[in-house]
């Protein structure tokens, strides 16, 4: 299979007039096309500055970091990050603040506007184009915060507990309609989030980390028997619970 | 307004009384004020020839206005105050977007702006003179140091309060920090550069008026300074009085600057 993403020993630590403070050891995982993959542990254990290294904000201490098998300061492919909360500009209406990142790159062409006006359609935000951010709800905005990452053909989507700002219920139906979204739109992923049935009922492959310093704990993949394997059907199916119970084990093994 | 609930009517009844009651007053105080102030000068309770009346203050104007003398003062006051004022904004932007991209910069010139803005500017003007001359540069640049480095403070200190997740957002979209000033620091510190422009307004014509105290062969403030002298105390209350009208009339241009911003962004 493909490999869209490599990771090889990756090695990360904060720095402060206090002391060092080391995130990440020995990190290494594959990513192959079209995978989804989740990655779990407890809060502030490395997982963000997991994903703000392989989009490049900040380089690893010691490790590589290959992206389609190039290395990362070399790539040239786009990779979509969604960050916690959307951020979407309230003095831009959706549809410039969907085409944010096409403007940040100078991707503005007639084919790219007609894309993200078609995404906006397919999306059900047509009637939204020119309304501003506040105006809509917060499952709306997140789904325009990914529309803005899509639009820019990521072959790597990295998203940062993109549903952790909004409430419950609203959560579960954004986590499923963003969900089938990336499925559909064939986008590998990988998924940071302390929320377990989130990370279960969306992805492949889960990798748990351990508290700081951050060791790869174990991955687990998942395999659900459904007819309909969105992830609101999975969170119904008898094998959710099984997965939830492993997980949770993992995690809490060390305490 | 037959739908509205006798409850909402009586609301917005009591809403209107209010503000109609605040609108009867603050006329009342400006009738009352120029009536006794005629009426003491009239009969005699107070000195005209020291504090003036505004009957004289009108005639006064009425002259200068026939005469055209008066046009001259308020254009070049208005003249220096407007080019001091789009000087300040113009540099004290640069200026915060510099200090906005180096940290290093910031933090070495901090020391720097915090005493030269605390400093009385006024103190200024004298050395102003003697390095400039007694011309309009000088007072421009007189009006220019009394807003602009707490202009540079404000603006810096508005720029560096911005949201870090939506400058994050332009990296993660591949953008550099010239993207994140464009499309995330400036649009977002538009309120800020706008209520600073209200200070500065205001600012720039007392720094201006310092400047033609002590420079200046037209202008309101030369006009003070000389009836002052000469003791028509007639012209130094209308020029007063001018400068009231003029600051307001600066104000509330920047205000409508503001609603036509929020209008379109």
């Amino acid at each position: 299979m493909e490999q869209v993403l490599e990771l090889k020993n990756i090695h990360y630590a904060y720095h402060t007039l206090d002391g060092e403070t080391p995130a990440l050891t020995d990190i290494s995982f594959c990513l192959n096309k079209g995978e989804f993959v989740s990655v779990v542990g407890p809060s502030g254990c490395g997982k963000s500055t997991l994903l703000s290294l392989i989009a490049g904000l900040i380089e690893p201490e010691k490790g590589l970091i290959k992206i389609n098998g190039k290395y990362l300061r070399e790539s040239t492919t786009n990779v979509g990050y969604m960050l916690q909360h959307d951020e979407l500009f309230e003095w831009r209406t959706i549809y410039n603040n969907v085409i944010l990142g096409l403007e940040v790159q100078h991707m503005l062409t007639a084919r790219t506007k007609e894309k993200a006006h078609d995404l906006l359609d397919l999306y059900g935000l047509k009637k939204f184009e020119n309304a501003r951010p506040s105006e809509l709800s917060g499952g709306m905005r997140q789904r325009a915060a990914l529309i803005r990452t899509l639009v820019l053909e990521p072959d790597l989507l990295l998203l940062d507990e993109p549903f952790s700002a909004l409430d419950y219920q609203t959560r579960l139906n954004v986590g499923d309609d963003i969900g089938q979204i990336i499925r559909k739109e064939e986008k590998s992923a990988i998924l940071v989030t302390h929320d377990l049935s989130e990370a279960i009922s969306l992805a492949d492959r889960v990798i748990i980390l351990s508290k700081r310093p951050a060791v790869m704990k174990q991955t687990i993949p998942l395999i659900f028997d459904l007819e309909q394997d969105t992830p609101l059907n999975r969170r119904n199916a008898p094998e959710f619970k099984t997965y939830f119970n492993l997980i949770w084990k993992e995690l809490n093994l060390d305490e | 307004m037959s739908d509205l609930s006798k409850s909402q009517l009586q609301y917005l009844k009591k809403h209107q009384k209010h503000k109609r009651i605040v609108r009867i007053s603050r006329i009342l105080i400006l009738l009352s004020f120029l009536f006794i102030w005629e009426f003491t000068a009239n009969v005699g309770i107070i000195d005209s020839f020291i504090f003036s009346s505004p009957s004289k203050i009108a005639t006064c104007f009425w002259e200068m206005t026939l005469d055209k003398s008066i046009f001259l003062h308020i254009g070049v006051t208005l003249y220096e105050t407007i080019l001091s004022f789009l000087l300040v904004i113009a540099i004290s932007i640069l200026v915060a977007v510099a200090l906005w991209f180096s940290t290093k910069l910031s933090e070495i010139l901090d020391p720097y702006l915090v005493v030269l803005n605390s400093l009385p500017k006024s103190a200024l003007a004298p050395l102003l003179i003697v390095w400039l001359g007694a011309n309009t540069t000088t007072i421009i640049v007189a009006g220019m140091s009394v807003a602009i480095f707490g202009s540079i403070l404000n603006l810096y200190a508005s720029f560096t309060t911005v949201d870090p997740g939506k400058i994050k957002l332009i990296y993660t979209l591949q953008g550099h920090k010239i993207q994140a000033l464009t499309k995330v620091v400036l649009p977002s510190s538009l309120p800020a550069i706008i209520s600073n422009m209200k200070v500065n307004i205001g600012l720039c014509l007392v720094g201006v008026i310092i400047g033609e105290f002590l420079a200046a062969r037209n202008g309101l403030g030369y006009l003070i300074i000389y009836s002052s002298q000469v003791f028509k105390m007639d012209w130094l209350l209308m020029s007063i009085v001018l400068l009231c009208i003029m600051a307001t009339l600066l104000y509330s241009l920047i205000n409508l600057l503001e609603k036509w911003c929020l209008h379109r962004f």
